[in-house]
């Protein structure tokens, strides 16, 4: 999986910045993708290219538990965050609904990648090279259940 | 060795004993959706049946209810298509507990949970919202979950849970006058973070648990969430009890933890030397006390939701505000019709209104910055809400001081930020 990186260098990224209160009333996934980090970045949805990684701090997708906001950048072609933690819905949420990879980094890989970056994600080695700087980082496996789940497509696809 | 929580997700997984970091597949014993998540759910079954999936029964539909509160009164076209979606669903699937915006009981979906006994002790209790976690106060687990997770549960009846740690956090003797559970859970909050719980269980206990009442419990619980909690829970006494009673529930198998129950970490804290507290935008953790914001001008105060509009918080405000005016805009929206009601018998409403307040209905309305009030560019609010995220309750550039009803109703009173013990 190749992409280019939107780097957000700070913690707590929550849902409300996400994906907006006022759009909650919206299900239509393309709508949703309109707004995605409309809260913290205006410009998300011009810049944004089908593949797209995003890498940001501590405790990303915290407060609410709207799926709405891993849909929205799904829909936007976010196919995974790199953050240095998640919080707990929106880690599950990206998992069980087949929306994106959500990729535990540390904090050398998170200091090291620039926006603009061009990674490959190879999740089989647990592995991220940054194209752009010629690096490889480690990251952290998922676990087994989580692992199972993303081979199956969603919670849905997937056979206890 | 098992705490509450284990014990309860031992059960609910067949099993005889769990520990932290297990991932366990748990029977559900209930299942809440509102008007963002109830639709949320129908979009997730809409895209299964695309997919070749038959859906045409649910697990079990008396184990599955319904509440209307995030954009009732219906706030434009689209929220008004919202609740004639969830109406046609829970017609479809036979659920008959629905609670509609303007029939009988109504409100808030966490506080009609506690006012109605929709969930009881021991139970295993997911919902489509993140503060979820209120309800964990009457002794369940009690945990948030998005659509796609509510559907699985609504068809299978079970959900993934790792095993949470447990944090344990123990107050020492009755809270001071004007310091209210507020006023705990965000100086807790402020100690340990957004993340400062994450995964984890919050447990609260001690004499000064024991103390507090039922619905000031509910605020601890409810902001467990704030801290990134999966759960947060309080072990049964005879006032869960007695309050459950009240609402005509008196079967249930309350669980308790062993003796020696295993926690993560314990914090203490001395209720004596705690004081009003505020977060400041634009987190929750951003707390000083009440007293060092004396000079924060307010635009307006809003007395709402499922943190900050229970019954004694209204009787909190009306005791501010009593024989008093404010000096701005203020809302006071009962989190519950059933609380509303109760507000009127006893005389609060009318202390309200002398006061020049308006009074609205049961809705999530504006702490979720979806209507009803939501604030301009610039505007500063001081809030019983939980979140103080930009633009959280309208404007990205307007913020939100977190505080109790207390603090709220005294900084109505002034216009700016004032510890009640301040007013004169």
């Amino acid at each position: 999986m190749k992409g280019s990186v939107i780097k957000y260098e700070q913690d707590n990224i929550d849902t409300d910045v996400i994906l907006p209160g006022p759009y909650l009333k919206i299900h239509d996934y393309d709508e949703l993708a309109k707004h995605a980090m409309e809260g913290l970045d205006k410009d998300f949805h011009k810049k944004v290219k089908p593949g797209d990684f995003i890498v940001t701090g501590r405790n990303f997708g915290c407060g609410s538990s709207r799926e709405h906001a891993p849909i929205a950048l799904s829909s936007s072609g976010i196919k995974a965050v790199l953050a240095l933690s998640f919080a707990r819905i929106f880690y599950r949420n990206a998992v069980d609904g087949a929306f994106l990879l959500p990729i535990e980094i540390d904090e050398n890989a998170y200091k090291d990648i620039s926006d603009g970056d061009s990674l490959e994600i190879e999740t089989a080695k647990n592995e991220i090279k940054n194209l752009t700087k010629n690096k490889t980082y480690k990251i952290k496996p998922f676990p087994d259940l989580i692992g199972k789940i993303i081979a199956a497509g969603g919670l849905f696809n997937y056979k206890p | 060795m098992l705490n509450i929580t284990e014990k309860i997700l031992a059960r609910a997984s067949g099993k005889s004993k769990v520990s932290p970091g297990d991932v366990v597949f748990v029977n559900v014993d209930k299942v809440m959706v509102h008007d963002v998540s109830g639709p949320g759910v129908i979009a997730v079954f809409e895209k299964l049946r695309k997919s070749g999936m038959k859906i045409e029964k649910l697990w079990d539909p008396d184990k599955v209810w319904v509440a209307e509160d995030h954009f009732v009164p219906a706030a434009d076209k689209i929220s008004a298509q919202n609740v004639v979606l969830l109406t046609n669903f829970t017609k479809q699937f036979g659920i008959t507990k629905h609670f509609k915006y303007g029939m009988g009981q109504y409100g808030i979906c966490h506080t009609l949970s506690h006012e109605e006994a929709m969930v009881l002790p021991g139970e295993v209790y997911v919902g489509g919202d993140s503060h979820t976690n209120t309800t964990g106060a009457l002794g369940a687990f009690a945990a948030g979950l998005g659509h796609t997770d509510v559907a699985y549960v609504m068809l299978n009846g079970k959900i993934w849970f790792k095993i949470p740690e447990t944090l344990y956090f123990k107050l020492n003797g009755k809270l001071p006058d004007y310091v209210m559970a507020k006023d705990f859970i965000l100086k807790i909050i402020g100690d340990i973070g957004t993340d400062g719980a994450a995964y984890n269980t919050m447990q609260f206990g001690g004499t000064g648990i024991s103390e507090m009442s039922v619905e000031e419990r509910l605020t601890l619980t409810n902001m467990s969430t704030e801290a990134g909690a999966k759960s947060g829970i309080i072990e049964p006494d005879q006032k869960l009890r007695d309050y459950l009673a009240d609402r005509g529930a008196t079967k249930y198998n309350e669980v308790h933890g062993d003796a020696d129950a295993q926690y993560k970490k314990v914090y203490e804290y001395e209720a004596s030397e705690l004081e009003p507290i505020v977060a400041k935008p634009f987190s929750p953790e951003n707390t000083v006390v009440a007293r060092e914001l004396s000079s924060i001008d307010l635009d307006k105060a809003y007395i709402g939701s499922c943190t900050g509009a229970k019954l004694e918080d209204l009787r909190a405000v009306a005791k501010i505000l009593k024989g008093r005016t404010v000096k701005i805009r203020t809302e006071i929206l009962p989190a519950a019709i059933s609380i509303f009601r109760k507000a009127m018998d006893e005389g609060l409403l009318k202390i309200f209104m002398d006061a020049g307040v308006v009074v609205g209905p049961p809705t999530c309305g504006a702490c979720c910055g979806a209507h009803m009030g939501v604030l301009a560019k610039d505007e500063v609010c001081i809030s019983t809400t939980n979140r103080n995220f930009p633009g959280r309750m309208g404007h990205i550039e307007s913020k939100t001081y977190l505080a109790s009803p207390l603090v709220t109703a005294a900084s109505a009173v002034t216009g700016k930020i004032t510890d009640p013990r301040d007013l004169k």
